[in-house]
């Protein structure tokens, strides 16, 4: 069977150690995903948290009140809640005596402390629940110890244990004897059905402080002596500095140095402004060996190779070619789709204070642990001596993956020997971004006896996108001859994740050929749907990374609820469905015509991702993904003219807003399985079934994102 | 550098600046009041909406120089406590998600409605439309404002 109700298997020994704290409180420490070294200790010191062998702690207090330090960054997907609600409930304590503080990324020791590809809550879930479980155990073991009874005569609720003669001690009371206990082997977990916190609201944890205006992004950090860097890079990809003149720059009030590195200016001020307004008075000469891409030759490219023969086959099924040979009908339609910046709400930034005793990084990053081994081989420094601290993300869609932001800080503040903090201007980021890479995908459908015979997608995208596992992913399993083949080119322009990467275009391009299939063989593109995955029910196929019975159920729970087969006048439907990040998602988009433009009003969304930890943060999740997949469907348009970058901020790059936003329905489907992520999933989707409902409207189908300028191109015929 | 005398948050506050700085910038980095962020800096993310005599004004584009007598108003000078109705409505409907745009949302959305007590939806989307959310929790600001309006009329 598939990855999807496989158990993720990490090592039980080992993983868990304790202590009693200095300041009083029994201190768990825990690695969610290794074993740890077996002498490791956690400290007796708060201070020191020992995040080299435990990505985690949990603190309990005198008092009875707990302290969970979660391990994962946050970048608005909710982990910073839901983790630590999964600890709270084996553990079984209240969940308003339970307070949250970010872990703090320290050394290379353990693995997976990343946001990214909805992974958090997949690969915690079994050892958060065992670490709460566990500590409860030891936290009973003591009580009874105390008591002189059975361990098994005694239960644990809210924080309190209980003997069989009603006797009481909270959790705090015998917190010091636990940390001196063992740590007890195969404790119980409990039922899905005992839950109490599991399942049940639970409002982010740092919402006080964000309605307020606390300090917790990275750009609001600061340090003593702190300078502000605003950096000019070339503004073409391509580009390299031939010279430049700063005298102008050095002459603004508080600017107080000019740094040049590779092909980088970083000019220094004491507050943002000054870097800022430094920067625009630089004047620099660059140039480029080569030509300067452009995007109008890209699309020739990768028209190119679409036609070529040159592919890499990522999975091949049956026969094709015969299928193909055979058939009463073939269909072929290419979908292209541009660049896209992130577009992050907070710009990129982070601090760095790179000393002769130790590196200082601070910032808003997905991969601390990457970063940090990056920026130790920059600076040709030992990684013990670098300390970074995370801080709440101002989304994160990918970028903060790529901590190239954080290297320039490291570098900046090794000349400059001054702590400093890089910031992004919007322009810097939309123009300095590591892009979604533009992409065409071709595919091709073999009819007969009105059944799908033989598929074929061929994908040409810039620097590649494909990955493994998406070959593996709906349709594959359910037609007989399949077949997927990949080609890149390689660009100078760089690109990367974005939200939901490799199927965020993927899924409108093949979903929206679902519909052309359907119309084709006559059929409803849910029955369609529905018959298709019959096929891959029963596979023997390892390689298949979807269920089969899991999506019919995600796509039967959306046509339920959004009434797909009503029909209101005026109102068009499109359906579209989608696995991803281990996560089965069906959406019905709703549309209505105003001014000859299609307006989405509603979209009504199923998601299966197993047990659901905290419904209020999993549906805000849900609608973010949807609202982001059908703006940037809608709208997102980037491009590079001689390897500029066609936007550069707000005032001509378009996002959603909330005056275009449907209401989004969620609906998640109710089973006992393990718990799977949600940042992305929501997303890849969301354009197909717009698509598909636009040409409910119109009869004018999408092959080009964003669809306004393709509605745009196409109105004469619209409107005829 | 010129000196200005600001009245913030209820407090004459002297600051020493470049009569060009955006009073963003002078929040953030001069005065700590870092509850105002930057988005854009051309006025288009509201991501830097303060209050200028209780008008949302978006401060990336205001002068220090250009402020004279006029009370100005952050988020952490909104409420007492944070616990403007517009605040709580924010924690009832657990509105954010990375929560970067917030500050702006709530400050634009109290200057509206101040303005209009009892909007409807439209009225509410069209209000709001100027400050971009990236992680798109528009559906439950929009239900935010709406119960906040209705515990305030
Ligand atoms: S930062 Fe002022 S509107 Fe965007
Ligand atoms: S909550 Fe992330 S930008 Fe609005």
């Amino acid at each position: 069977m598939s990855t999807k109700e496989k158990n993720i298997t990490f090592s039980r020994r080992n993983f868990l150690k304790t202590s009693a704290l200095a300041s009083g409180g029994l201190l768990v420490g825990f690695n969610l995903f290794t074993a740890c070294k077996s002498e490791v200790k956690p400290p007796v010191d708060i201070a020191n948290l020992n995040f080299n062998d435990f990505n985690a702690f949990i603190k309990i207090a005198n008092n009875g009140y707990v302290t969970i330090f979660s391990p994962n960054p946050e970048i608005g997907q909710g982990v910073k809640t839901a983790m630590p609600m999964i600890i709270a409930e084996e553990l079984d304590v209240e969940w308003n005596k339970v307070h949250v503080a970010q872990g703090k990324y320290n050394k290379k020791e353990y693995t997976r402390q990343v946001a990214g590809g909805s992974q958090s809550i997949r690969f915690g879930w079994d050892a958060l629940r065992q670490t709460g479980a566990t500590t409860k155990q030891m936290l009973i073991n003591a009580a009874a110890a105390k008591w002189g009874v059975e361990a098994a005569s005694c239960k644990a609720s809210k924080g309190i244990i209980t003997n069989a003669k009603g006797e009481k001690l909270g959790y705090g009371e015998v917190v010091k004897e636990a940390a001196a206990l063992k740590v007890p082997e195969n404790v119980k977990l409990k039922e899905p059905s005992e839950y109490t916190i599991i399942g049940q609201d639970a409002i982010n944890v740092d919402v006080d402080k964000i309605i307020r205006g606390e300090p917790l992004f990275g750009l609001d950090y600061k340090a003593e002596g702190m300078l502000y860097a605003s950096v000019l890079r070339p503004p073409a990809f391509g580009q390299t500095l031939e010279s430049f003149d700063d005298s102008e720059a050095k002459k603004v009030n508080g600017v107080s140095k000019v740094i040049k590195f590779g092909d980088k200016i970083a000019v220094l001020g004491s507050n943002t402004w000054a870097a800022m307004k430094g920067k625009k008075a630089l004047k620099a000469v660059w140039s480029s060996d080569e030509e300067l891409e452009s995007t109008e030759e890209h699309n020739k490219i990768l028209t190119n190779i679409l036609d070529g023969k040159e592919f890499e086959i990522r999975r091949e099924d049956g026969n094709v070619k015969k299928a193909f040979k055979e058939a009463d009908k073939v269909i072929e339609r290419t979908y292209h789709s541009p660049f896209l910046p992130h577009n992050c709400m907070e710009p990129m930034n982070f601090y760095a204070n790179v000393t002769p005793a130790k590196i200082h990084l601070v910032g808003p990053i997905q991969t601390p642990q990457w970063t940090a081994g990056r920026v130790a081989k920059l600076l040709e420094r030992k990684e013990s001596e670098i300390d970074l601290e995370m801080t709440r993300m101002g989304g994160g869609f990918g970028r903060r993956l790529y901590g190239d932001f954080a290297l320039e800080a490291a570098e900046i503040s090794n000349v400059a020997k001054k702590p400093i903090k890089v910031v992004y201007s919007r322009e810097d980021d939309m123009t300095d971004g590591i892009y979604r890479p533009a992409i065409k995908y071709r595919i091709s459908a073999a009819l007969k006896d009105g059944k799908v015979t033989g598929y074929h997608l061929k994908e040409a995208a810039i620097n590649g996108n494909m990955y493994d596992l998406i070959p593996n992913f709906f349709p594959a399993g359910c037609i007989p001859n399949y077949k997927v083949s990949t080609q890149n080119y390689k660009s100078k322009i760089t690109t990367g994740a974005w939200r939901a990467p490799y199927t965020n275009f993927l899924a409108f391009a093949e979903q929206s050929f679902f519909d052309e299939i359907a119309e084709e063989l006559e059929k409803d593109p849910v029955k369609l749907r529905l018959e298709l995955l019959q096929n891959v029910k029963n596979t023997s196929d390892e390689k298949i990374e979807y269920s089969g019975s899991r999506m019919e159920n995600t796509i039967k729970l959306a046509a339920e609820k959004s009434n797909w087969k009503e029909n209101t006048a005026g109102v068009f439907k499109g359906f579209s469905a989608y696995y991803s990040h281990n996560t089965h998602v069906a959406e019905v988009a709703e549309i209505i015509v105003k001014e000859g433009m299609p307006v989405v009003t509603k979209v009504v969304v199923a998601v299966d991702c197993g047990i659901v930890i905290n419904p209020t943060g999993a549906i805000n999740q849900i609608q973010g993904g949807v609202l982001d997949g059908i703006g940037h469907a809608m709208y997102g348009d980037f491009s590079f003219e001689k390897g500029k970058p066609s936007h550069k901020n707000f005032n001509t790059y378009r996002l959603i807003r909330m005056n275009e936003t449907p209401k989004v329905e969620v609906h998640f489907v109710k089973n006992e399985l393990s718990p799977t992520g949600l940042g992305e999933p929501g997303l890849p989707p969301a354009g197909g079934a717009v698509a598909n409902a636009i040409y409910k409207a119109f009869k004018n189908r999408m092959y080009n994102q964003p669809f306004i300028k393709e509605l745009e191109n196409n109105k004469e015929k619209v409107l005829s | 550098m010129p000196n200005y005398n600001l009245k913030i948050n209820g407090e004459t506050i002297a600051v020493n600046a470049d009569s060009d700085t955006p009073l963003l910038w002078v929040l953030r980095d001069q005065l700590n009041l870092v509850g105002t962020k930057f988005g854009c800096g051309i006025a288009q993310c509201g991501a830097c909406t303060i209050h200028v005599d209780g008008k949302a004004t978006r401060s990336c584009q205001l002068p220090v120089s250009m402020i004279d007598k006029e009370e100005i108003t952050t988020i952490e000078g909104l409420s007492k406590e944070g616990k403007h109705p517009l605040q709580e409505a924010w924690k009832v409907v657990d509105v954010p998600q990375c929560g970067y745009c917030q500050a702006g949302q709530i400050m634009t959305a109290a200057s509206f409605l101040k303005e209009n007590p009892t909007p409807n939806s439209k009225e509410i989307r069209e209000a709001m439309h100027g400050n971009i959310c990236r992680c798109a929790s528009y559906n439950r600001i929009e239900k935010a404002v709406a119960i906040a309006a209705k515990k305030m009329s």
